[in-house]
């Protein structure tokens, strides 16, 4: 659970099994339904930048908001102002992440654990109200956003909520394989060391500031392309949608599907989906139900208790118990 | 010129000097020690050496003066530090500590070798080369970090308290290991150790701080025989 995630054959299988699932998915359940798993997806994308950041290199952030706000309005304004390709606007999505994640990375040195924390937060917090603000507002649409067409299906037959559904798998799988590539490589080793002990990382001869500015780079990039696809799902941009409770909620999200893994993601911005409409569905059916943020709350504290690691945590977890019982039968 | 040389190295927290002038050299091959007391300054020398500390005076090691270097740099020129407190990288196996410890390294068929030779070292981390650092024991989390240090293929090691939290059997052992690796590496160490009297028995030449002020240094022997050392330092 500490380190990035072994491959085992078991996984590989359970890996395969999960793409296939994901692969027939869309055509078993509504257009809507693909449409929230998209955006799950989409939260999933952002919570692996916030993973490698907070679970593998150990820097909090409770700004994230803001790096999904950078990529979703580079998105929005290319396509709204430009009629750029829905795609060509994800790699500059990408570009503009990492450099306002690396500028921030920067001041983001000298602080440490909470301070850190807070100084994510007022970036969250100034965010939505800098994409209100005049001057930007003919790029921006102010307060009223833009609204922006969904990409045309990439294959005849699959509705555009259907295809989008398969981009949004593919750069999320991808994506996942690059972040774990690079946890397992030479630099991953360092962005642990460097979580574990700066000083003795420092020792090793690691430049532990130019890792830790590049990690928040690299994580804002994972979240500023997680933007940009959810621009492509929801159809428009505004300041209100990226607010600090959005920041707070990727953080959820982290905590819950396993901040230190790769695959947890899934489950975390499974979580960020399902678990509030849950919690609306079921305080509306029934009168002496509590506020559906109040059920969410109840929900997530539920989820602290039983997977104090995170949903892959868990998973892991049993798995090894799984692996010593087999290994004593014998 | 010596191979390590410190002149005057004043060494200082933000506002407050830990360090007030400290003189002592290093010749190649060899093993000195740093005694004192608490608070001494013997940590501070070492961070002062690495550059991890705001520093003045001057500090030259192998022809090369180390002030304004980064302490990446200073790793880069073959200085390896075994930290106060051994600084194990907890969370990630045994085998991945030895791979940071040869993080500036590029030959991975030499970086492989050394690795075998650590193991050679030290036989309980070749056990338990798969173990989470974390669960080790203290004597084994100390060799780890003299393992992981001589991945760098360090021309000086600088030692922090090795003794340190341990059982005497095992700092014994240590320092055993310690002896062997300078005979067959030829690496030159600097030690900062309380435990004067295991220091003094494997160092070359030992200094003595006090208050961040060098009073006294020699050879090994005439400090074992020094009246005020003994009495304050070896308790006997």
């Amino acid at each position: 659970m500490m380190r990035p995630n072994p491959v085992t054959p078991r996984l590989l299988i359970g890996f395969g099994a999960a793409i296939v699932f994901a692969a027939i998915l869309p055509h078993l359940v509504s257009d809507f339904t693909s449409f929230q798993f998209t955006l799950a997806m989409s939260y999933g994308i952002a919570l692996l930048g916030l993973n490698i950041l907070t679970g593998y290199n150990g820097q909090f952030s409770i700004g994230h908001s803001a790096f999904y706000a950078v990529g979703a309005y580079t998105a929005a304004i290319l396509l709204y102002h430009f009629e750029w390709n829905h795609y060509a606007t994800l790699p500059v999505a990408a570009l503009v992440a990492f450099v306002v994640g690396f500028l921030f990375g920067l001041p983001a040195l000298r602080l440490e654990g909470l301070y850190l924390a807070l100084a994510t937060f007022a970036f969250a917090v100034a965010t939505p109200q800098l994409l209100k603000f005049d001057a930007f507002e003919h790029w921006t649409g102010g307060v009223q956003g833009l609204f922006v067409p969904k990409p045309e299906p990439l294959i005849g037959g699959l509705s555009a909520d259907q295809s989008l559904y398969y981009v949004a798998l593919a750069i999320m799988v991808l994506l996942m394989g690059v972040a774990w590539c690079l946890l397992h490589s030479r630099s991953g080793r360092a962005i642990m060391a460097i979580r574990d002990n700066p000083i003795a990382a420092s020792t090793m001869g690691i430049n532990t500031a130019l890792y830790k500015t590049t990690v928040f780079g690299i994580s804002a990039m994972y979240t500023g392309i997680a933007g940009a696809l959810s621009v492509f799902v929801t159809e428009f941009v505004a300041p209100d949608a990226f607010n600090f409770f959005l920041a707070v909620n990727l953080l959820i999200g982290s905590v819950v599907g396993g901040i230190v893994s790769i695959p947890g993601v899934i489950f975390g911005g499974l979580f960020l989906v399902f678990v509030p409409n849950f919690a609306q569905d079921i305080s509306r059916a029934y009168p002496f139900v509590p506020p559906p943020w109040a059920i969410f709350g109840i929900l997530l504290i539920l989820a602290i208790y039983f997977v104090p690691f995170g949903v892959w945590g868990a998973v892991e977890r049993v798995s090894a118990r799984w692996k010593r019982k087999s290994a004593a039968g014998r | 010129m010596a191979f390590l040389e410190v002149r005057g190295l004043e060494a200082y927290y933000r506002q407050t000097q830990a360090l007030f002038g400290v003189d002592f050299v290093l010749d190649e091959g060899s093993i000195t020690a740093v005694l004192g007391a608490n608070g001494a300054g013997k940590t501070t020398t070492l961070r002062a050496i690495c550059r991890m500390v705001r520093t003045e005076g001057e500090v030259v090691f192998d022809g090369q003066d180390l002030s304004g270097l980064s302490t990446e740099r200073v790793v880069g020129l073959g200085i390896a530090h075994v930290p106060e407190g051994r600084g194990t990288f907890v969370r990630q196996s045994v085998e991945e500590n030895l791979q940071l410890g040869a993080y500036t390294r590029k030959n991975k068929a030499d970086i492989a070798a050394d690795m075998e030779s650590v193991y050679g070292y030290f036989p309980r981390l070749g056990e338990r080369r798969r173990q989470q650092a974390g669960t080790l024991s203290g004597g084994e989390q100390q060799m780890l970090a003299i393992g992981r240090a001589l991945m760098l293929r360090p021309k000086l090691m600088l030692l922090d308290e090795p003794s340190f939290g341990l059982a005497p059997l095992i700092v014994q052992e240590i320092y055993e290991i310690m002896a062997r690796i300078r005979e067959r590496e030829g690496t030159s160490m600097l030690l900062v150790e309380q435990n004067a009297s295991i220091a003094l028995e494997l160092a070359d030449h030992a200094y003595l701080l006090e208050t961040g002020r060098g009073v006294r240094g020699g050879e090994s022997s005439l400090l074992r025989d020094d009246e005020d050392i003994r009495r304050s330092y070896l308790g006997y």
